[in-house]
């Protein structure tokens, strides 16, 4: 959650590029290029191809040469397949367990053991993708939409519209993102989508900053004056050469904010604002399995594991996009 | 100097006022009807005289006009009164003024982890020559912002108290039990301090003055640290700047799995009793902390760049 | 390729302070001079080392003690320094050229029997010299197997296009090279060690103290964060040549030897506060503080105004002949090889193509490379225009299609304390164009001659003034008037890689204004781009490629296709070439003059490079702070200047100097 403060925080005094693993190795490789740029004009492969439509077996080499990547990607996968077909992962019942089997600790029957009502925990969490991916969805729905359009409507405007819009930004950032969220709450009730809309409000500032940046990059540079000199009018500025080149950015943080909104959404769920108690949210779940945690440790360590993978992989996803941008550029 | 300062605070102003204006308009204009839910939530019979809900809603004040609601209520936090607690009836500013110092240990240890491994491991990463220990630390921050700080709190009072009984897993007695706590707290930012800084501290090293400093004949410990780090914290610290209300807000998640006594768990309570003013109370407070800090780190910045002040206050000294 | 093993082995390497100072291959001159002035570094060894080819031994001994001249006022130390070198190159010139006739091939046995016969050796012997870097695409080897040989007391230059590899070479020495960069082969002996072999802590003693750098960007190559006097101090302390005390006043004196006005001031100042010229000094200061024996410049001024270039080209010749320091000149500017470097070692493609005396290969290039180099570079064709200069004079009574009159703009700098600054930018500035004319705007940067173009193109509304545009007043057109500017005035920026988007294929930046301004239909606006592509000499095939697929030269001939589509009247050329290679330059000016002839487009002509705009411009603008100081054509202008700046500029051109030291009877002059 906090890490959507400080992306936009970054955003405005570094810029988003690359993250610490892709700086080193790419600046290097900048920097050797400024010092020597491989013969003209030929052999330059590296940024010259990656501009051009990516060839789904290039793609694939690409995932194969980073197996974390494709580690990724699947876990990914798997989530969101878990969220629509979760029949396709267990067939046991995720709400309804068999009392005489409960806390049954991990092993062949119950993967992840059962829990005190004995329903099987690994349904459980399947089940709750679910209700976390949607609540996550929204939130990041919401966020990218009304942030990303304060951000172009700032950024391309400008004047005292960017002025006003960006005043209020900076109120909304300047409240905790789990406080604000918090209020949220306690204002609208409880519930998953209450939830999520409240973590996607909280997440609106960092999307403003992002968008509004990067569209004050764009519309800064040569080719938009360019553009506007050889008689380009103002909405196919904005189409043709802002929108596209100030997306990248934008498009990297809706993937690590995605991670955070997972984060946030299951500390609501365990904080206990959440989806009332049958159903398996995974923050919820954690927060169910406090109370054994002298006992029964999976109850708490494998739905949050799960958290955790999601929330790494997108992260893993967002930093290869980032790294994907940067070399388009 | 002073000018900038004074401009600063006058800002710093500004954002608080408005923070409390959008706290009151999420809680006492959103929900509607705030006496109802209030009664809703605060009464749990179910069963509410009307006559008693008129006479809460003048007692709050919400039968005025809006605007005057907003002024009167403004007119009041200003001197630092936010009402009374819904649940406790005690005044929101004492409520909070009492469970501050618990919290403000908890997160000030937090910061200062936080700040020195988070700082320690970007800078070794960036020192060492070796590949493995390289990717290995740089592996490490993405994974601290990715899992979930409660869980993180729960694994490791699994592992330590339970376990091994080395620190305590409830509670608020003395140092050995602010560790676990601190240390879950520190976990996320420490992790984003770490990301900025190594990731400034990459791009620092990537700059011509670095080969300047490489061609005097410097070594890589002097280059990391007398060339480098300097130019690399401004990031770093406005991270920490942003964090700082970030802090402060993760303690409802901390002290609450560690059943620590703290502003957190006053907030956690009030939420779920849906206790308006005590929530108001606490996100002006958040705003309080976050433009404290940044004050605190504006002023900083020119310390580090002198480059700063020339550009925040334009007086260009004789070149 | 293996490594010689005949090098010491590593342990023997000098780490104290001492033997850093004293202990070199060098010895021996370091000796001579002591003996003649017993004053040890400041002995100038020998003073004009094209000598070493068999010059008399005698001449060594004409020492000129290092007196304190450097702290003499700017001007008048530059003066001398200018004087000096002229004179030194005058009077052992001819020795030169007669024994390093020798000296010309490149390749590594040659050159090594070469340095070996010499009567001293080189200081610093380059051999087999190969450096890859790694990237994502594979390996670059950005330096083949060069050789190259600097001897004491000489300026040897390297020249070569971007990405010939002269800097990488340069950097490779000192193995300051990225990250990914690595040294595959060869050996850099300096003095008796070979550097590639010594571990990193061992080549610390060697950076700074033993070699100094002057690195290519003055304004990125200090620490911004740290005063200017601990950054030279911190040579000084790295290798213990001063203790914490002594440390900053020496600092003073070194930055006061390096020519930095009011030096003590200076060095309590951050970066920031100091110019351009002023921080490059402070890095000179940097090099030299530890007296080392060679000193690599890279590119040390190719970031800086002419004006202030010459100067300090002027100051470093001047400090490294009087210490008798080597110097290894890395430029892309051939006149500023000329006029400074004994020895020029030209590359291309990470190879040396050729290599020996400045006269030899200035006047008998061998090469193709070499001599395609010469053809090009625009310091030193003194002469070779490209506009129809013969064209007709335009009629008298023909309406200007731009007219300029009296244009001021002011920017409002951000409001200090209370006043309200502005900064007038341009001021006064009144301007005439004729139909298929050049007008050459020419100034260094911060003169205005970007805001004025921008003025008359009306990107920019004037404080006050007028623009006048084929005889309609535009100044304040908006709506349809200004769309009709906009198609009959184009731009063509400077930096063709930021100036075309990069999504964008080939044809869709060339069709943009055609679709800006719904001309034809896709078939025929392709149609178009297919004939302006071949207009610009690009083949049709780039179409539907993008522009990071092409190189900068190319790049820029589809920013001009771009122009040219809607057949415009005026195109304003804002430093088209700058930020191209020579050779490049050369086409694309070309390219830009063929054009003015076929369709009769007048050019607005924006440039610092006042070689480049003796090719291409009828009538030429001379500015400064603002205003335009001298009008003129351009004949006029170059053989007449009548303004005291726009003499300033002319004589600080490159190139200019070896021009007329090269004006003897007997030499051939076709490439100068």
């Amino acid at each position: 959650m906090s890490r959507t403060l400080a992306d936009g925080a970054t955003a405005g005094t570094a810029g988003t590029a690359g993250t610490a693993e892709a700086v080193g190795p790419v600046g290097a490789v900048e920097a050797a290029a400024g010092l020597a740029r491989p013969v003209e004009p030929g052999i330059d492969p590296g940024p010259a191809n990656a501009g051009r439509g990516v060839g789904p077996r290039r793609f694939l080499l690409f995932l194969l040469r980073r197996p974390g990547l494709l580690a990724s990607v699947l876990v990914l996968v798997l989530v969101v397949l878990a969220a629509f077909w979760p029949g396709l992962f267990t067939s046991q019942d995720p709400l309804h367990g068999v009392p005489a089997e409960n806390f049954r600790s991990p092993g062949g029957g119950h993967w992840f053991g059962t829990d005190e009502l004995g329903r099987d925990v690994f349904s459980r969490v399947v089940h709750g993708a679910q209700l976390s991916l949607k609540a996550t969805l929204i939130a990041v729905g919401f966020a990218f939409v009304v942030g990303g359009l304060i951000g172009l409507v700032a950024g391309f405007v400008g004047r005292w519209v960017e002025d006003v819009l960006m005043r209020f930004v900076d109120v909304l950032l300047s409240i905790p993102s789990l406080f604000l969220s918090l209020a949220l709450v306690t204002a609208l009730g409880y519930g998953t989508v209450k939830v999520a809309v409240a973590v996607g409000i909280a997440s609106v500032a960092g999307f403003a900053r992002v968008t509004r940046a990067e569209v004050l990059r764009v519309r800064q540079a040569v080719f938009v004056e360019a553009s506007r000199s050889c008689g380009a009018r103002w909405y196919s500025v904005l189409g043709r050469h802002v929108l596209p080149n100030a997306a990248g950015p934008v498009i990297v943080l809706a993937t690590l904010e995605f991670g955070a909104a997972i984060l946030a959404v299951s500390s609501l769920s365990f904080l206990g604002y959440g989806a009332p108690p049958p159903a398996p949210e995974w923050g919820t779940l954690i927060s169910d399995g406090r109370n054994y945690l002298a006992n029964a440790w999976w109850l708490t360590a494998l739905p949050g594991l799960a958290i955790a993978a999601t929330g790494l992989a997108t992260n893993r996803i967002a930093r290869a996009l980032d790294g994907e941008w940067s070399r388009q550029r | 100097m002073r000018l900038y300062v004074v401009k600063r605070l006058a800002q710093a102003l500004g954002v608080l006022w408005a923070a409390y204006t959008v706290s009151f308009l999420v809680l006492d204009y959103l929900p509607g009807d705030p006496v109802s839910a209030m009664a809703g939530a605060g009464a749990d019979t179910g069963q509410v005289d009307p006559a008693q809900l008129a006479a809460l809603r003048h007692e709050y004040g919400f039968d005025k006009p809006i605007l005057a609601q907003y002024a009167d209520y403004l007119g009041r936090a200003v001197r630092g009164d936010f009402g009374d607690s819904v649940s406790t009836g005690r005044p929101v500013t004492a409520t909070l003024a009492d469970a501050l110092p618990q919290t403000l240990q908890l997160t000030g240890a937090a910061l200062l982890l936080a700040v020195f491994l988070g700082g320690g491991l970007a800078v070794l990463a960036t020192y060492t020559t070796r590949r493995w220990l390289r990717q290995l630390l740089l592996s490490l921050p993405p994974l601290g912002v990715s899992v979930p700080t409660f869980w993180v709190g729960l694994v490791l009072v699994e592992l330590f108290s339970f376990r091994t009984r080395l620190f305590p897993a409830f509670g608020n007695d003395g140092l050995r039990g602010l560790v676990l706590p601190a240390v879950t707290l520190a976990v996320p930012t420490g992790a984003l301090v770490a990301q900025v800084l190594a990731k400034s501290l990459f791009t620092a090293l990537d700059q011509a003055y670095v080969e300047t400093a490489r061609a005097k004949g410097a070594g890589r410990l002097r280059i990391r640290l007398r060339h480098a780090l300097r130019n690399a914290s401004l990031p770093a610290l406005t991270v920490v700047g942003l964090l700082a209300g970030q802090l402060i807000a993760g303690s409802v998640v901390v002290e609450t799995v560690f059943s620590r006594d703290g502003l957190g768990r006053v907030t956690a309570a009030a939420v779920t009793v849906q206790d308006i003013p005590l929530v108001q109370g606490v996100v002006v407070f958040g705003a309080l902390i976050f433009v404290a800090a940044n004050l605190i780190v504006d002023l900083v910045y020119p310390l580090l760049d002198p480059r700063i002040v020339v550009a925040a206050s334009r007086k260009v000294r004789p070149a | 390729m293996t490594r010689p093993t005949t090098n010491e082995p590593e342990t023997d390497v000098p780490v104290t302070e001492e033997s850093v100072t004293h202990e070199s291959a060098t010895d021996q001159t370091v000796t001579r001079g002591q003996g003649v002035t017993g004053q040890g570094v400041t002995g100038r060894p020998t003073t004009d080392t094209a000598t070493t080819k068999g010059a008399a031994p005698a001449e060594t001994t004409t020492d000129r003690t290092a007196t304190g001249n450097a702290t003499t006022a700017e001007a008048a130390t530059d003066e001398v320094a200018t004087d000096k070198s002229t004179t030194d190159k005058a009077t052992t010139g001819e020795s030169a050229i007669d024994a390093a006739a020798t000296d010309r091939r490149p390749t590594a046995g040659a050159a090594l029997t070469d340095a070996a016969s010499a009567d001293e050796p080189a200081l610093l012997e380059v051999r087999g010299l190969s450096v890859s870097y790694r990237t994502r695409g594979g390996t670059v080897r950005a330096v083949r197997s060069v050789d190259l040989d600097v001897w004491p007391g000489q300026v040897t230059a390297v020249v070569g296009e971007s990405g010939s590899g002269k800097s990488t070479t340069a950097h490779a020495i000192t193995r300051l090279l990225a990250a990914n960069g690595g040294i595959d082969a060869g050996i850099v002996r300096f003095g008796r060690h070979d550097l590639t072999t010594l571990s990193e802590r061992e080549l610390r003693t060697v950076r700074g103290a033993r070699i100094g750098l002057v690195p290519q960007d003055p304004t990125v190559s200090l620490n911004p964060v740290k005063r200017i006097g601990e950054q030279v101090a911190e040579v000084l302390r790295i290798h213990g040549l001063a203790t914490r005390r002594s440390a900053p006043s020496a600092a003073v004196a070194i930055l006061d030897q390096a020519g930095l006005p009011d030096a003590a001031t200076r060095a309590r100042q951050y970066p920031h506060e100091l110019s351009g010229g002023m921080r490059q000094r402070a890095l000179i200061a940097v090099a030299i503080a530890a007296k080392p024996q060679l000193i690599i410049a890279d590119e040390p001024t190719s970031a800086l105004d002419v004006t202030v270039q010459r100067v300090i080209l002027d100051h470093l010749q001047h400090l490294t002949e009087e210490s008798g320091t080597a110097v290894l000149l890395v430029t892309h500017d051939l006149g500023v090889a000329a006029d400074r470097a004994q020895r020029i070692v030209v590359m291309s493609e990470g190879r040396v193509v050729e290599a020996g005396p400045t006269r030899d290969v200035l006047e008998n290039p061998q090469h193709a490379y070499t001599r395609r180099l010469l053809a090009s570079a625009p310091s030193l064709t003194t002469a070779r225009p490209r506009a129809t200069a013969a064209a007709t004079a335009p009629a008298p009574d023909e309406v200007p299609l731009v007219e300029a009159r009296n244009l001021v703009k002011e920017f409002r700098l951000p409001a200090a304390a209370g006043a309200a600054r502005t900064l007038r930018a341009v001021d006064d500035v009144s301007l005439t164009l004729h139909r298929g004319r050049t007008l050459a705007l020419v100034g260094e940067s911060g003169s205005g001659k970007s805001t004025t173009a921008r003025l008359v193109l009306r990107l920019v509304d004037p404080t006050s003034g007028s623009v006048l545009f084929d005889g309609a007043d535009v100044t304040t057109a908006r709506g349809a008037g200004a769309r009709q500017l906009r198609r009959r005035a184009q731009l063509v920026y400077q930096n063709p890689y930021a100036s075309l988007d990069p999504r964008f294929s080939i044809g869709e930046v060339i069709t943009e204004p055609l679709r800006a301004f719904r001309v034809g239909d896709r078939a025929s606006r392709l149609a178009r781009a297919r004939e302006l592509l071949d207009r610009v000499a690009l083949p049709g095939s780039v179409l539907d490629r993008r522009p990071a697929e092409l190189s900068g030269g190319q790049r820029q001939r589809v920013a001009i296709a771009r122009a040219l589509a809607l057949s415009p009247d005026l195109v304003v050329c804002d430093e088209p070439v700058s930020a191209l290679d020579v050779s490049v330059q050369a086409q694309v000016l070309d390219l830009l003059a063929e054009l003015q002839a076929d369709t009769g487009v007048a050019y607005l002509f924006i440039s610092h490079d006042l070689a480049v705009v003796r090719q291409i411009a009828h009538r030429v603008a001379v500015m400064r702070s603002g205003r335009v100081v001298e009008t003129g054509t351009a004949e006029e202008l170059f053989t007449r200047p009548r303004h005291d700046y726009t003499r300033e500029l002319l004589a600080a051109i490159p190139g200019g100097r070896h021009a007329s030291a090269g004006d003897r009877p007997h030499q051939p002059k076709e490439h100068l």
